[in-house]
């Protein structure tokens, strides 16, 4: 049979040798590859006071953007919802009212948005799935807590802050910027006209 | 009785027969898509293109192909006819020119439209992969209108296939509403502001292929693959309450006409079934709807065994073709 490793060593039960029952050499081999290791690099680092850096492909807690006019981008579509694998995802929209054109970016929004941070296993299909660039995978930690309920994320955990919005550009793939940019794509065409 | 072949399936259609419909009859892949012909209301068909095919072979006495394209839904067949529907690439371009043409007004705002997942325009261009447009002008757009307080019509997403005008010609006593203005800037209107409340006037969002008119009484309540659809029926002295609710745990969110394969109503329901019956007590619940496996709403549904071994839909195309009037409620209130 083939072996798995090529470090194995087949056992025996052959006789050791007079140094070999000293066991002294052997405990000194030990107490030296111990030793060495004091003064090699450490790989633990000192959290929370360090933090490691995150990939950009890191996918942590949620983020629903707001668009360049700080208005939702969230239209309640139900798309994450319905990709997510977990069903972490519930929402129930509402229609937007005259007066919260500011708010709101289109027409329907979701009043209430939540995602299950217990049941999540941050897969990132909901991003995926998104097509108003809505939701998005930040490199932030979700944060401990003592009772289930915490974990439910609301609107308030979930919404983009307005003074201090999360950097998600690195999440950006290649398609969603041609998606996002490229002139054929009919969104594309109605968000220059609008803007002009 | 005259022979017909469509993509290689020979079928025997009486005299008469669209060829639309003797495709309809074989089923499956061979029927081509409808966008404004409706085989329940009269004089439908023609306006949309979509359901283009090929005619290789007129007749037996004259077998010359057509010179183009013909539309399905209005050309009636002929003995010894040979049909090329989805076989045709030629047939699969021009529908695909007419999906893009279809969607070059089209707003897709299908993230908050009630009709996506239920959508005919949605599948004809997942269909044929449009996601891109070659068009450079504005969109047209129109000036919201109420049409009344159960009905919400967004001109922008309407396709003009005049299912509902015909609706309100056929269904109801009294028309009032159509479409208006001419070309470009033709749109879906009531007559003088006049809200639309006859009895049967919701049956025009069950006829739209498209979300141009939706259910008021639903709107954002729910995504449709998200709601649990069910045949129910109650005693209704209008219509023969027959419908199909779509459920939310307990909550009925939406009341709707039972569909067939073709996506077309069975028999029309009532206003008073469709807006006002939002209760689950109201309804006697016999099974699920059947979903087609492909649609989205299918997530998560579940049928009886026996529901599917049935295939329930296929008693239902013939009916058409046999009496056309059967479902309009003149005679359904006559009968009863």
């Amino acid at each position: 049979m083939q072996t798995l490793t090529t470090r194995s060593k087949v056992a025996s039960n052959k006789k050791m040798t007079f140094v070999e029952k000293l066991y002294l050499p052997a405990i000194m081999g030990g107490m030296a590859l111990t030793l060495k290791h004091f003064f090699k690099k450490k790989v633990t680092i000192q959290y929370p006071e360090q933090k490691r850096e995150f990939a950009p492909v890191f996918r942590g807690q949620h983020v629903l953007k707001r668009d360049e006019n700080g208005a939702e981008r969230c239209t309640a579509c139900g798309l994450c919802a319905v990709a997510c694998p977990a069903e972490a995802i519930t929402m129930t929209a509402a229609e937007r009212k005259p007066g919260e054109e500011a708010l709101y970016r289109e027409e329907k929004y979701a009043s209430v948005y939540e995602i299950n941070m217990l049941r999540c296993i941050f897969c990132g299909l909901c991003e995926e799935a998104c097509p108003k660039e809505a939701i998005f995978l930040t490199d932030r930690m979700v944060d401990t807590d003592y009772v289930r309920k915490n974990f439910i994320y609301g609107k308030d955990k979930l919404v983009d802050p307005l003074n201090n919005p999360i950097d998600v550009s690195k999440r950006e793939t290649r398609e969603t910027r041609e998606f996002k940019t490229h002139p054929e794509f009919t969104h594309n065409k109605l968000n220059t006209k609008s803007l002009k | 009785m005259v022979k017909v072949t469509i993509d290689g399936i020979e079928i025997e259609v009486p005299e008469g027969t669209t060829i639309l419909n003797a495709a309809r009859m074989i089923g499956g892949k061979v029927v081509p898509p409808a966008m404004c012909y409706y085989s329940k209301l009269k004089t439908t068909g023609g306006y949309c293109r979509t359901c283009l095919v090929k005619v290789a072979a007129g007749s037996a006495k004259d077998p010359r192909p057509m010179p183009k394209l013909v539309v399905s839904c209005s050309t009636t067949v002929q003995d010894g006819m040979v049909v090329l529907s989805s076989t045709s690439p030629e047939v699969t371009e021009a529908r695909r020119g007419v999906v893009e043409f279809l969607l070059i007004n089209h707003p897709l705002d299908c993230p908050i439209c009630d009709q996506a997942g239920e959508c005919k325009l949605q599948d004809l261009g997942y269909e044929h992969g449009l996601a891109k447009t070659r068009y450079e002008f504005p969109r047209r757009t129109f000036e919201k209108e109420d049409i009344g307080d159960k009905i919400k019509l967004h001109m922008t997403r309407c396709i003009l296939c005049y299912r509902c005008v015909k609706v309100g010609q056929q269904l109801t006593p009294e028309r009032v509403h159509g479409v208006m203005n001419r070309g470009d800037v033709a749109e879906i209107s009531t007559f003088v502001q006049k809200n639309i409340d006859n009895e049967f006037s919701g049956n025009m969002i069950d006829v739209c292929p498209v979300g141009a008119l939706t259910d008021k009484t639903f709107r954002f309540k729910s995504r449709v693959w998200y709601t649990k659809p069910m045949d129910a029926h109650r005693d209704c002295k209008k219509c023969c309450g027959k419908v199909a609710i779509w459920m939310k745990g307990e909550e009925v969110l939406r009341v709707t006409a039972r569909k067939d394969e073709n996506n077309e109503a069975i028999d029309f329901i009532c206003n008073e079934c469709r807006f006002d019956k939002k209760k689950a007590s109201d309804w006697v619940i016999e099974h699920p709807t059947h979903i087609d496996h492909h649609s989205v709403i299918s997530a998560n549904h579940y049928e009886h065994e026996e529901q599917l071994k049935l295939g329930k839909f296929t008693d239902h195309k013939m009916i058409d073709k046999a009496d056309p009037n059967k479902y309009l409620p003149k005679k359904k209130s006559k009968t009863k």
